[in-house]
This record gives structure tokens, C-alpha cells and sequence, in this order.
């Protein structure tokens, strides 16, 4: 099947400036970068939207740096990219390993983190990543930048705190304590959506996260209240039971996640121990 | 929209959201490029833009703008995983085998010798459904060994039988 391009126009953006002004003067502009969820609603059917603009001339916004001690991953920085940054290495090896278990190759090159989170799937690689950090989000707008604490971004499945009119340019990461640790559960270890995603980091605070349980992904405070109370792996995964909400459909089921889930934090628990 | 393909400079006026393996395969006529799945996960589209490999069924053509395309047809047809992937019997029915050749063309090209890991970790995003994969990951080493001129006597006997 051939993309159905006739109806639709994209414009490709060569400042932030003026990609915040195309956003702001034609409502319902999808901004497009790696193109690895957007072509693949297109080519089944699904029409994002009719106007696009591809952020991917924005090379400024591809940059992974640091700021004193946070951890700046520029948008359209793309999962070879998180691989290969000795930054991102040295600090997150999280990422490296969610990075790493997107997709093969080809779709490592062309994803990106902006596009992990706008696209703002529950299933999202790195997601897990980023509520465990307590990682901001950048959002640039009209008025300027503004930030966004990660684990207050998303508002329910699908949907966000992001204004049609403002686009992710960065996600800052703090100085992040402890052991980090992911695992993604899939039907294979490559090229295949998660069934469930954790990440989480073993510290002075236990920090945790699952994707693929709820319509979000979920920061889970009630186990790691549990777990840093000192009330061992049992309370914490009565607690787990409790906070999350998986559902059944076609990458598995929610009595597998459930269990799954449960087998995560307690691996995680020894083997970080 | 201007780009290189296979090291020609091409000209070509198309829709913008087109998808690169269209434009290669309608407009430039360049069908060595195969569409599997369409939507990613098989790797059959694998070209190298810019020398990096990438899935051509959901790039729109506006984003090769300016670039370096290569695809099989760029290739020599004595390329040593070419010969290699016949050799070794790394082809059957063929649709994924250009996806693969390309997606391989990095570890083929690096001085460094690959382990039989980083080549499963480089084909991840390349289905076959014929071979079962081990006759294309030993025709990546061997075209490797061959591309360095560090062809093992096993190797050469294989080829000198072929």
C-alpha cells in the first residue's frame, strides 16, 4: 500500500521560531520528526492530521549536553544517538538499555526521545526512564520555555500537558542516586512492543516505574512507599497489586502483566540489593 | 527535492510526505529496494541515508533532501556479502536479502571484526522467513573476513567449493 499523500501538505521547519509560529498560526499541525509511529498510523489508514511539519532540520535540538549537573537530551535526539552519548552512558546506563531495545537498528536511527513522549503511547521504551529520574520536560512555546516535571506531564492515555501550539525541545535529567535497573518484557528482545516496561533505581530512595499498566505510565508511589517504609517485598507488592491497572488486548493480557509486573519488582528488589 | 542516490545527483519533483522506498522504486525505478511489511518491523525497505541504515517505508522522501541515499542497486554485485550471501546460501526467496545486505553494509565496512552477538543485534530489525538467519549471520562474517582480506582457511575452502 502506498501512503495517501495527495490531501495532505508538510512544511519543514528551519528555526524553532518559526516552527512554534506554524503550530500557533494553522491549528491541528502534527509536528513530525522520526516518523516511526506517525507513517505507520498513516500506511493502516489512520490520519493524524492533514498538515505536517518535520522538526528533523532543527540540528540544535539533536544535542545531548550537560547543564551543571542535569542531563540535557535535545528532542530529536535519536536512540543511536542516547547509545552512543557518553553523557547519557555515564549517567543514565537506564536509557542505554531502553535505548538500546527499541526496534532494530534502522528504527534506532530514526526514532526520537520527543517523539517517544508526545507520541505518548503507555508503552513507551523510555518513559519508565524518565518518571524514575524525575526528569523535566522542555516545552517551548509563545512565551517562551517552560518546564514540566515528567511525572506531571501525561494526564491520561494518549493525552498530555503539551499545548497544540508548544513542542518538546528537551528532556533534563537529574543527578539520578543509586543503582539504576530496566527491563523490558516483549514477545521478543528485539523489534517488538513491551507487554510491560519497569525501570527503577535502588538508592537512599527506591524509585519505581511501570509501562503497559495503566493508560499512562505509572511512577509506583504506593510500592516504593512500601519498600522504603522498610516493609519488605511482600507489602510492597500487596501495594503493587493495588496501584496498577492493566488491561487485556492484543499484546497480552492483564492477568500476564499483573504477574509480570510482580516478578519485575521482585528481581529488581534482589538483584539491586 | 535533490538528492544522491547511489552516488548519481537526482532531481526529482514529488509530494514531500512521499515515502522514500515509493520515490526509489516508482520515480528513480530502483526496485532492488522490496517493501515487506510497511510499517517498520520487517526491515525488507533498509537503505542507508546519509550511511546510516534506515526503514524507507516510513521516512518521507522530504527528509532525504540533500542526502546520500545508497540502496542494493548501489552495491557492485561482487560486494563481498553479496557474494558471501550467495555463497553461504543466505538467500531463498530473496525479499529480505536486499533489507539485509544493507543493514549489515556497517559491520562488512568496520575494521573491527564482529562478534556472531553484534551481528544478531544489527540484523534485530531484519525478518526472514527462510533461512532461520544462520546462513546470513555466517555469510556477514565471512563477507567481513573477505572484505579485510582475513578470510580464514574454512572460509576460503567454502568459497573455493562454491
Amino acid at each position: 500500500m502506498r501512503t495517501a499523500t495527495a490531501p495532505f501538505t508538510l512544511r519543514r521547519a528551519r528555526t524553532l521560531e518559526g516552527a512554534l509560529k506554524i503550530l500557533r498560526e494553522e491549528p491541528g499541525t502534527v509536528p513530525i520528526a522520526g516518523c516511526t509511529d506517525v507513517y505507520v498510523a498513516l500506511e493502516f489508514g489512520g490520519t493524524p492530521g492533514t498538515r505536517y511539519l518535520d522538526l528533523t532540520p532543527l540540528a540544535s535540538l539533536r544535542r545531548i549536553t550537560t547543564s551543571g549537573e542535569r542531563l540535557v537530551i535535545g528532542a530529536l535526539a535519536t536512540y543511536t544517538e542516547l547509545q552512543k552519548s557518553r553523557f547519557v552512558r555515564a549517567r543514565l546506563p537506564m536509557l542505554v538499555e531502553a535505548a538500546r531495545l527499541v526496534g532494530g537498528a534502522q528504527i534506532q536511527n530514526m526514532g526520537t526521545v520527543g517523539g517517544n513522549l508526545a507520541n505518548a503511547s503507555p508503552a513507551g521504551d523510555t518513559l519508565p526512564v524518565f518518571a524514575v529520574a524525575d526528569a523535566d520536560v522542555v516545552l517551548a512555546g509563545e512565551g517562551g520555555e517552560r518546564r514540566v516535571p515528567f511525572n506531571a506531564f501525561y494526564t491520561g492515555y494518549r493525552a498530555s500537558v503539551r499545548r497544540p501550539d508548544e513542542l518538546i525541545v528537551a528532556v533534563e535529567v537529574p543527578p539520578v542516586i543509586g543503582k539504576q535497573w530496566f527491563r523490558k518484557v516483549g514477545t521478543r528482545a528485539a523489534q517488538a512492543i513491551s507487554k510491560v516496561v519497569f525501570a527503577g533505581v535502588r538508592g537512599l530512595e527506591t524509585k519505581l516505574a511501570l509501562g503497559s499498566v495503566a493508560p499512562t505510565v505509572l511512577r509506583l508511589t504506593r510500592t516504593e512507599l512500601a519498600l522504603n517504609g522498610g516493609g519488605g517485598i511482600g507489602d510492597a507488592l500487596r501495594a503493587l497489586e493495588g496501584e496498577i491497572k492493566p488491561i487485556d488486548d492484543l499484546r497480552s493480557t492483564a492477568e500476564y502483566r499483573r504477574s509480570v509486573s510482580a516478578n519485575l519488582v521482585r528481581q529488581f528488589w534482589s538483584e539491586t540489593a | 527535492m535533490k538528492l544522491t542516490v547511489n552516488g548519481t545527483p537526482r532531481e526529482i519533483d514529488v509530494h514531500p510526505l512521499k515515502r522514500l522506498l515509493d520515490v526509489l522504486r516508482e520515480d528513480l525505478e530502483l526496485t532492488g529496494t522490496k517493501e515487506g511489511c510497511g510499517e517498520g518491523e520487517c526491515g525488507a525497505c533498509t537503505v542507508l541515508v546519509d550511511g546510516e541504515p534506515v526503514v524507507s517505508c516510513l521516512m518521507p522522501c522530504a527528509q532525504a533532501d540533500g542526502c546520500d541515499v545508497t540502496t542494493i542497486e548501489g552495491l557492485s554485485g561482487e560486494y563481498p556479502l553479496q557474494r558471501a550471501m550467495m555463497r553461504e546460501v543466505g538467500a531463498q526467496c530473496g525479499i529480505c536479502t536486499p533489507g539485509v545486505i544493507l543493514a549489515a553494509h556497517g559491520l562488512v565496512e568496520a575494521a573491527r571484526k564482529p562478534t556472531l552477538e553484534r551481528v544478531r543485534e544489527a540484523l534485530a530489525g531484519n525478518l526472514c522467513r527462510c533461512t532461520g538467519y544462520e546462513a546470513i549471520h555466517r555469510a556477514v562474517l565471512s563477507a567481513h573476513a573477505e572484505r579485510h582480506g582475513t578470510a580464514t582457511a574454512a572460509a576460503a575452502a567454502a568459497a573455493s567449493e562454491a
